[in-house]
């Protein structure tokens, strides 16, 4: 069977492809807007946490033989603490100032851990296998379905709406969204804003680094992974505009379904695919495609 | 003022001067001619970032690739040394006219993430074209004879070259920023909403800055095409565009000589340890962004100014 001329099992790999790259860039985009949103800061340092998750799963593994499962909730809480850490020694000094700095001073942290990583591992990547319940694939009568993709997309979607919903359904979520708008307001009436903040790029770090520990088994884990990706999010971010939370998350999945079907179609144009529709949004829909102008 | 402006000019004149007599003082001149074209690269940056207030995180897309297009023209087209740099001056002006119609469509932190966005895409048709010579980049570019007449492929000579170019251009940006356009970019620096309200069309001055910025930062790096004999793919990618952003912000953005000082200070510890220390330059050069923007947001030159004008009002 052959759709378009392409061969139907390849036209189908490259979609789930693109599905676990949306996947991606669904989970990191959402953490860059829930920043964003409470911090005024647009976190260059996002890649590197996300790499940080896949090397923590890593080094767990390879040094003290934990298993995928407990990497999934033991790495993110790592990053997540950094991340605390990250806000409370640097960040917080910045709340005020043009946003720009905040960029300027996530980028120079995203350096050092980039930098430490690559003297200590080098460049080239590290193995991570994939766990054994989900190693193998499924034959779904159209198509073979390798169950540890089916398994990120799941997983990553999960995490997503719960975070829509922790945000948009929750009296937690409701501070937040009060603090987003208002945080002087919201801290008159006796909310812990610092507190909230902190806990908020700690959140936001930990999600990076449990996308970084679900992509560890499909890519190789390099210390240059992080910057790549954080690059194509950012373009992400100016297609869907960082107001909405499900805005990120469909325009997260969507976009990597674009790029899987150029793989296949067109293949050369695959890297730049993005930013061609980033473009092509910013001269047809200057905020976004679910962003509301500033 | 009087007092100041006289102490602004003795440290140019000297600095000229030990610029000029530098290959007698046996500096190493290719490494004097690299500082130079990161310098005017940096110089360029600081044109939009000090005094239009845009932060653009794209700016290796305009050094690279004219950078590369210079490398070509000389190699397989047979291109005069001046028409190279020429050539990839305007390349990368109009690359930036591209650019920038994008990008000015959304303002501040959207700004820098649009630029960077779309000098990846730079960074990707480079290496994939053909013409760029993929991983391996440009190497082995002749220096040639500049006019037909003057051979560069002595040191010496194509060092004073470089100072002269640097020089004009230098003086070209500062008179950029004293005429009355550059007063317009100023104040949309200070108040975009108010230039509007004036009737500025913002958008016309920002894009034109930004055309002239990527068209110097463009001979910046067509000139080190020139003087290195060589463009790669490092020329392009975006960890450039944060160390002419680093040495903007080190030097002093919105100054003049804080950039040419920055790029002094990152090119001569890059050099002084690349060899030595390995990944750590990328720790090293990371730390120091987190420490300018922690420490001192003015940058060295410019908290020098501050300290100088508040010692000034203190003696009024």
């Amino acid at each position: 069977m052959e759709i378009f001329g392409i061969p139907h099992q390849a036209f189908m790999g490259q979609l789930l492809l693109g599905l676990v790259n949306g996947a991606f860039y669904a989970m990191l985009s959402l953490g860059l807007a829930v920043i964003f949103g409470l911090l005024d800061i647009v976190n260059f340092a996002h890649g590197a946490l996300y790499m940080l998750g896949a090397f923590s799963a890593w080094i767990m593994l390879d040094k003290w033989g934990v298993n995928y499962w407990f990497a999934l909730i033991l790495a993110p809480l790592v990053v997540g603490a950094l991340g605390v850490i990250i806000e409370r020694l640097f960040l917080k000094h910045l709340y005020g100032l043009d946003p720009l700095y905040g960029l300027l001073l996530t980028f120079g942290l995203s350096l050092i851990l980039e930098g430490v990583f690559r003297e200590q591992y080098g460049v080239s990547g590290q193995n991570y296998p994939v766990p054994e319940l989900l190693s193998g694939a499924t034959n779904l009568g159209f198509m073979v379905l390798p169950n540890y993709r089916a398994w990120v997309v799941v997983a990553s979607l999960v995490v997503c709406l719960g975070t829509w919903f922790l945000i948009e359904r929750t009296r937690l979520g409701a501070y937040l969204r009060a603090g987003t708008e208002n945080a002087k307001l919201v801290q008159a009436f006796g909310v812990n804003v610092p507190l909230m903040v902190m806990l908020t790029y700690g959140a936001g770090a930990a999600l990076a680094g449990l996308a970084g520990v679900l992509a560890a088994p499909i890519i190789q884990v390099t210390p240059l992974m992080g910057s790549n990706l954080i690059i194509v999010v950012f373009a992400v971010v100016v297609i869907g505009g960082m107001g909405s939370i499900l805005g990120s998350v469909i325009t997260g999945l969507g976009l990597g379904v674009v790029e899987g079907l150029t793989r296949v179609f067109y293949p050369e144009a695959s890297s730049v695919v993005v930013f061609v529709v980033m473009v092509i949004v910013l001269i047809l829909r200057p905020a976004g495609l679910f962003g509301k102008e500033a | 003022m009087n007092h100041y402006a006289k102490l602004t000019r003795i440290t140019y004149i000297a600095l000229l001067a030990l610029a000029l007599a530098a290959p007698l003082l046996g500096l190493y001149p290719v490494f004097v001619m690299k500082l130079l074209c990161f310098a005017l690269f940096a110089c360029a940056f600081n044109l939009l970032l000090g005094f239009t207030g845009l932060l653009s995180f794209g700016h290796a897309a305009f050094f690279g690739f004219a950078a590369y297009i210079t490398g070509w023209g000389i190699k397989s087209q047979g291109w005069t040394p001046e028409i190279g740099i020429l050539g990839g001056a305007i390349v990368a002006a109009l690359l930036g006219l591209l650019v920038g119609l994008v990008a000015i469509r959304r303002q501040g932190i959207y700004f820098a993430m649009i630029t960077l966005a779309m000098a990846q895409m730079v960074y990707f048709i480079c290496l994939q074209a053909s013409f760029t010579g993929g991983e391996d980049g440009l190497q082995g570019v002749p220096r040639g004879n500049l006019f037909g007449v003057l051979p560069l492929a002595s040191d010496t000579t194509m060092y004073y070259v470089v100072v002269a170019v640097f020089v004009a251009c230098f003086l070209g940006i500062s008179r950029i920023v004293h005429s009355p356009f550059g007063q317009v970019l100023k104040m949309i620096r200070e108040n975009e909403p108010r230039a509007i309200s004036l009737g500025y069309e913002v958008d016309r001055y920002k894009l034109l800055a930004f055309v002239l910025s990527a068209g110097l930062a463009g001979l910046a790096g067509s000139l080190k095409t020139l003087v290195m004999g060589f463009a790669t793919l490092s020329d392009v990618h975006w960890s450039m565009s944060g160390e002419v952003i680093l040495m903007s912000l080190l030097g002093g953005v919105g100054t003049f000589f804080g950039p040419v000082f920055g790029a002094g200070i990152v090119i001569s510890l890059q050099n002084l340890l690349a060899d030595k220390v390995g990944a750590w330059v990328t720790v090293i050069i990371g730390a120091i962004f987190v420490v300018c923007v922690l420490a001192f947001r003015k940058g060295v030159v410019g908290e020098l100014q501050a300290y100088l004008e508040r010692r000034r009002a203190a003696k009024a």
